[in-house]
C-alpha cells in the first residue's frame, strides 16, 4: 500500500514541478526553489510529518523533503537549547544527503569525464 | 486583440513578441506531466524499496533508516549522471528527474564532472555547488523564516496559555 | 579610391573569388544529411583533446590546414585570418591563430560570425589590402553548453524551441580569383532587439535581423528573393524560420518558401536525430554555405545564393540580468561565375 502511495504521491510532486516548468515558465532553478520553500512552509504548519506517514518515500524523496528536513532540524534544536537553535539546527538531519553528494560528486569527478549526448 | 501582422511588425516590440508567442512550437504539457509523474513516481517507488530493504535486511528502525536511503540514491543518481544516463533521463522525464533528491545529486555531480578541466581545487572544489547553490541557500533562508515563525508563535501561545 | 557603397552594402565591382574551402564535423553532424560533404568527420567529441575547449580549437586548426592544404597554400601565403566561435574571448580562434602565426582579427558575431567574416574578407580583397584572406567559423557544442548553459551532464530538459549547437568548423580562403565562384556583394547587418528574452527561443530572438538584412540588401542591389537560386539563413531553426517567412510576407517580398532554407535545418535530420529546433552555433551557417553551397555553385548545379547568417548577440550574464537577446544577421550574395 505504502508503494503504491509512494509512487503517486513523488509522481504527483513531479507534476507539480513539471506544471511549474512548462505553464508557469520558471526555470528549474526556481522551479526546485519553489519546492523546497514550498516543503518549508508545510513543515511549519504541521502538514508534511503527516504527508510522510501516508506517502512514506513519495514526499521524503523529492526536494520539498529538504525544506522540511531543515525545518525540522531547526525546531528539534529549538526544544533542546531556545531560539538560537532556529540557526544552529538546520543541518542536523539533511547533513546525510549533502555530504554524501558532495562526496560521491568529487568521487565521480575523478572517475568519469562528460560524454556527448546522443 | 489586433493581428499580429496588421502593421510592421518590426516597428512594435510588443506585437512582435505576441507573434514569436504565437508562431512557438507548443510545449506538449499533458505529456510532459504524463512522463514527470512516471519517472518521479518511479524514483520515489524506488526510495520506498530501499528503505525498506535498510528496516528489514539491515534492521534499522524506520526513521534511522532515512539517512542511508537518502545517501542510496544519491550514489546511484551521481553515477548514472557520470555514465551519461541522466541527461537522457532529464529530457525524457522532465521535472521527474529534477524533483527528487536525485535531481540534486545531478547538479551537484554534473557541475563536478564539467569543471574537472579546471583543476579539482579551483574547477571541481569552486564549482560544485554553482547549480545546487539556490537550493541550499533559499532551503536554509526559507527554514529559518519558518523555525522562527514557528517558535515565536509557539512562545506566545505558551506564553497566553500558560499564564 | 574603391567605391563599393550601394546604399549600406558593399557592392564589388571586381567580385572577389572564394579560392579554397574545407569543413569539419562532430559524430552528430557526421550522422546529419550533410555528413558526406565534410572534408573531416570526427566520431569523438574530444577530438582526442582533454578538454571539449581544446576540442574546438582542434577543430578550427583542422579545418584550416585542409584548406590551406586543398589550395596548396602555406601559412605563410595568408594575408590575413578574421574569425571568431562563441568561447568567452573567442579563445579558440585565437589558439589557431597561434599555430597559424599569421596576422589575425578575431571577430565576434556569434552565428553570424561566417558571413561576417567573409564580407569583411571580400572587403579587403577587393580593396587589395590584402590578396589572400583566411576566414572561418567554429563551435564546439559541449563548449558552449558549459559556457552559456548548463553543465554537459545536466538533467535538465529543453523545451522544442532549443536549438543543438553545431560541432565543427568552416573556414574559406578568398583571393582575387579562384574557384568560379563570386563574391559579389555583402551587406553587414545592425543589430536588432525586440525584447525577446528567452534564450531557449533563440530564433525568435535573430528573425527581426534577418529580415532587416534581407530588406537591405535586396533594396540595395535591386534584387528580389526570386532572383536567387536559395537564400540560406544560419541557424533560425524551425520556430526561427516560420518567423522569418512571416516577417518577409508581411515585408512584401515576393518569394517561394521552398527557396527560403536554414542551414540549421539542413546539417541534421529533426526527424531521426534529437535537435529540437534545429542546429545552431557558429559553425552551422559555417559548414553549410562552405561545404555545400560553395561546391554546389563551384559545380554549377547553383548559379546565385544568398547567404545569411544569423546570430544572438547575449552573454550568459545577460540573460540572467533580464536583458533581452539582440540579434543581428550579415548577408553575402555569391554568384556563379
Amino acid at each position: 500500500m505504502i508503494y503504491l502511495t509512494a509512487f503517486l504521491v513523488g509522481g504527483l510532486f513531479s507534476v507539480l514541478g513539471q506544471i511549474l516548468l512548462d505553464v508557469v515558465r520558471l526555470t528549474p532553478a526556481h522551479t526546485t526553489v519553489t519546492l523546497v520553500v514550498l516543503g518549508a512552509v508545510l513543515a511549519g504548519l504541521g502538514l508534511y510529518e503527516p504527508l510522510l506517514q501516508f506517502a512514506g518515500a513519495g514526499a521524503s524523496v523529492p526536494v520539498s523533503s529538504f525544506g522540511y528536513s531543515l525545518v525540522r532540524g531547526a525546531l528539534d534544536e529549538v526544544e533542546r537549547y531556545g531560539i538560537v537553535g532556529v540557526i544552529t539546527g538546520m543541518f542536523e538531519i539533511t547533513s546525510a544527503g549533502i555530504s554524501s553528494a558532495i562526496l560521491f560528486s568529487f568521487l565521480a569527478a575523478l572517475v568519469f569525464r562528460p560524454r556527448e549526448k546522443e | 486583440m489586433e493581428h499580429p501582422l496588421s502593421r510592421d511588425v518590426l516597428r512594435d516590440p510588443e506585437a512582435y513578441q505576441r507573434l514569436a508567442r504565437d508562431r512557438e512550437t507548443p510545449r506538449p504539457v499533458l505529456l510532459n506531466s504524463l512522463r514527470a509523474f512516471l519517472v518521479g513516481g518511479a524514483i520515489s517507488f524506488f526510495g520506498q524499496l530501499v528503505t525498506d530493504v535498510y528496516v528489514h535486511v539491515f534492521h534499522f528502525s524506520p526513521k534511522e533508516a532515512n539517512n542511508p536511503t537518502v545517501a542510496t540514491l544519491i550514489f546511484f543518481a551521481v553515477l548514472f549522471t557520470g555514465l551519461g544516463w541522466y541527461d537522457r533521463i532529464g529530457q525524457w522525464g522532465g521535472a521527474g528527474a529534477i524533483v527528487p533528491v536525485t535531481g540534486f545529486a545531478n547538479t551537484m555531480a554534473s557541475s563536478a564532472l564539467d569543471y574537472r578541466s579546471e583543476g579539482y581545487v579551483l574547477g571541481v572544489g569552486g564549482n560544485m555547488f554553482k547549480v545546487a547553490g539556490p537550493v541550499i541557500v533559499f532551503g536554509v533562508v526559507s527554514a529559518f523564516v519558518v523555525a522562527l515563525v514557528r517558535s515565536l508563535v509557539e512562545l506566545l501561545v505558551r506564553g497566553a496559555v500558560g499564564g | 579610391m574603391l567605391d563599393v557603397r550601394q546604399g549600406r552594402t558593399w557592392v564589388f565591382p571586381q567580385p572577389p573569388a572564394i579560392f579554397a574551402t574545407a569543413t569539419v564535423g562532430g559524430p552528430r553532424e557526421k550522422e546529419g544529411p550533410l555528413g558526406k560533404v565534410l572534408d573531416r568527420a570526427y566520431e569523438d567529441p574530444y577530438v582526442g583533446e582533454k578538454t571539449f575547449e581544446r576540442a574546438e580549437r582542434a577543430l578550427l586548426e583542422s579545418a584550416v590546414a585542409i584548406a590551406l592544404r586543398k589550395g596548396s597554400l602555406a601559412p605563410e601565403n595568408v594575408d590575413l585570418f578574421v574569425g571568431g566561435d562563441l568561447l568567452n574571448q573567442i579563445v579558440s580562434t585565437a589558439y589557431t591563430a597561434r599555430s597559424l602565426g599569421v596576422p589575425y582579427l578575431g571577430l565576434y558575431s556569434a552565428c553570424a560570425t561566417s558571413t561576417g567574416g567573409l564580407a569583411l574578407a571580400a572587403l579587403l580583397v577587393a580593396s587589395g589590402a590584402a590578396a589572400t584572406v583566411l576566414t572561418g567559423a567554429v563551435s564546439h557544442n559541449l563548449a558552449a553548453e558549459r559556457q552559456f548553459r548548463q553543465p554537459t551532464e545536466y538533467g535538465g530538459q529543453k523545451p522544442p524551441t532549443a536549438q543543438t549547437t553545431v560541432t565543427g568548423a568552416g573556414v574559406a580562403v578568398v583571393r582575387p580569383s579562384g574557384l568560379p565562384v563570386r563574391i559579389r556583394a555583402a551587406t553587414v547587418g545592425r543589430v536588432m532587439d525586440m525584447g525577446i528574452t528567452d534564450p531557449m527561443n533563440m530564433g525568435a530572438a535573430m528573425a527581426p535581423a534577418a529580415v532587416d538584412t534581407l530588406r537591405t540588401h535586396l533594396a540595395d542591389l535591386g534584387l528580389s528573393p526570386t532572383d536567387y537560386d536559395l537564400i540560406v539563413t544560419g541557424d533560425l531553426g524551425e520556430v526561427g524560420r516560420r518567423l522569418l517567412l512571416d516577417l518577409m510576407r508581411e515585408a512584401g517580398l515576393f518569394f517561394d518558401p521552398e527557396r527560403v532554407r536554414d542551414a540549421g535545418l539542413m546539417i541534421y535530420d529533426r526527424e531521426r536525430q534529437n535537435v529540437l529546433t534545429g542546429g545552431s552555433g557558429a559553425a552551422s551557417s559555417a559548414i553549410v554555405y562552405y561545404g555545400y553551397l560553395v561546391p554546389e555553385m563551384a559545380d554549377g548545379r547553383l548559379r546565385r545564393v544568398l547567404l545569411l547568417a544569423t546570430g544572438a548577440l547575449h552573454s550568459p550574464l545577460s540573460v540572467q540580468q533580464g536583458e533581452s537577446i539582440p540579434g543581428i544577421a550579415h548577408a553575402v550574395t555569391l554568384e556563379r561565375e
